[in-house]
């Protein structure tokens, strides 16, 4: 349990640093409001079309193929750490495993999902 | 051994598989409902993991079966959201209540 | 209190006050990054269980990718987050919302009257988990291993073919 306390420690402390240096600036600057430096101002180019566009699906296959191969490092990682301890048999299964995975890769890339759009 | 008793996490765990049922079962918008089972699926990753470190910590099964769980959500929510978006373009909504063709 | 409870409450906290967050806020886009808060919460819970592997699984996959999926979901289907005055929930919410809490105090009760068989040892670190679930993966189970190699294909190749546009 040793190690998250550190952790734990920068968790609090990086979320101290951006409170402290927001409060420091409410504390510390001189206020002194005018109508003027009240106003409500906006900026920026005006929106062409709608705010909520419609995004192309294309996207999502991209985030798909990145969600599968993100699971292939879970199943890796196990693997790779006890790879010194396992013979051959491991390295022949892990390939059957990413070999399995490519055959996906292979058809999304056949289909035309990894080119960019 | 551990100063927070293994009912602490079971409470914690039957507390949101009840709300992500209810988000399951409430809401309108099939992706509200996919998130709602995404929350179960945590619930019961919570009571797995949990059994193992009270009872079977020598064994691997507890947090292997739960590694095999966050797989199975990942697929689950990779063909759900696909056809969701397949819907969505044919239908025009994601909104469960008037997706009905197939009620009778 | 010792340190352990404290840290356990707050996880807690976070993580059923985020669960509640998300199912009763109107926006399914707000809902989603409450959910990220939820799967936080729970890697909180795992790491504080001596599950460390586990932890940064949930991290990895959870917040990094399934719910980068949600959110790009949501973002391709805008005319649902387009009306902002759309119920969120549906007509039988309410019996819902009653079925919900009558599950929850039965599962607290059973939980509380169960008396568990508990076992007296401490958990593993956690690159020694991780070299024992390799292992574990390489020998006994190595059937689920290969399956969900083939499950994570055939969820590939079918959200493909569903999604894409002809």
């Amino acid at each position: 349990m040793k190690p998250y306390a550190v952790i734990g420690a920068f968790l609090v402390i990086g979320l101290l640093l951006p409170l402290m240096t927001v409060m420091a600036a409410t504390l510390l600057s001189p206020r002194k409001p005018n109508p003027i430096k009240q106003d409500i101002y906006e900026c920026g180019l005006k929106t062409v079309g709608e705010t909520w566009v419609q995004f192309k699906v294309q996207y999502y296959i991209y985030a798909l193929i990145f969600v599968v191969f993100d699971i292939e490092v879970v199943f890796l990682y196990p693997w790779a750490v006890a790879y010194n301890q396992l013979g051959l048999f491991a390295l022949v299964e892990m390939l059957i495993f990413a070999g399995i995975l490519l055959a996906g890769l292979l058809y999304a890339w056949r289909k035309g999902a990894l080119s960019w759009v | 051994m551990s100063s927070v008793p293994l009912s602490w996490y079971l409470i914690v765990a039957a507390l949101l598989f009840s709300i992500g049922a209810y988000g399951a079962l409430a809401r309108r918008n099939a992706i509200g409902i996919l998130m709602g089972i995404e929350l179960m699926l945590n619930a019961v990753n919570i009571n797995l993991v949990a059994f193992w470190r009270y009872i079977e910590v020598t064994g691997l099964a507890g947090q292997l079966f739960a590694v095999i769980v966050i797989t199975v959500a990942a697929a689950e929510a990779a063909v759900a959201l696909a056809l969701i978006l397949a819907i969505y373009r044919t239908r025009d909504t994601v909104n469960v209540e008037e997706i009905d063709l197939l009620k009778w | 209190m010792t340190a352990e409870q404290v840290v356990f409450v707050l996880a807690a906290v976070v993580t059923l006050g985020s669960a509640l967050g998300m199912v009763t806020t109107r926006s399914v886009f707000v809902g989603a990054l409450w959910m990220i808060a939820v799967f936080g919460g729970v890697a909180a819970l795992f790491i504080l269980l001596g599950a460390g592997f586990l932890g940064i699984v949930q991290i990895l996959v959870y917040i990094g990718a399934i719910a980068v999926l949600i959110l790009f979901a949501i973002m391709l289907t805008p005319r649902v987050m387009g009306d902002p005055n759309a119920p969120r929930y549906n007509r039988q919410w309410p019996l819902v919302a009653v079925m919900a809490s009558a599950l929850a105090s039965l599962l607290v009760a059973l939980v509380l009257r169960t008396d568990w068989p508990l076992a007296q040892e401490g958990a593993p670190t956690i690159t020694g988990f991780a070299v024992e679930l390799g292992k574990g993966f390489m020998t006994t189970y190595i059937l689920p291993f290969e399956v969900a190699s083939v499950l994570l294909l055939v969820a590939l190749i079918g959200a493909i073919v569903i999604a894409r546009e002809e």
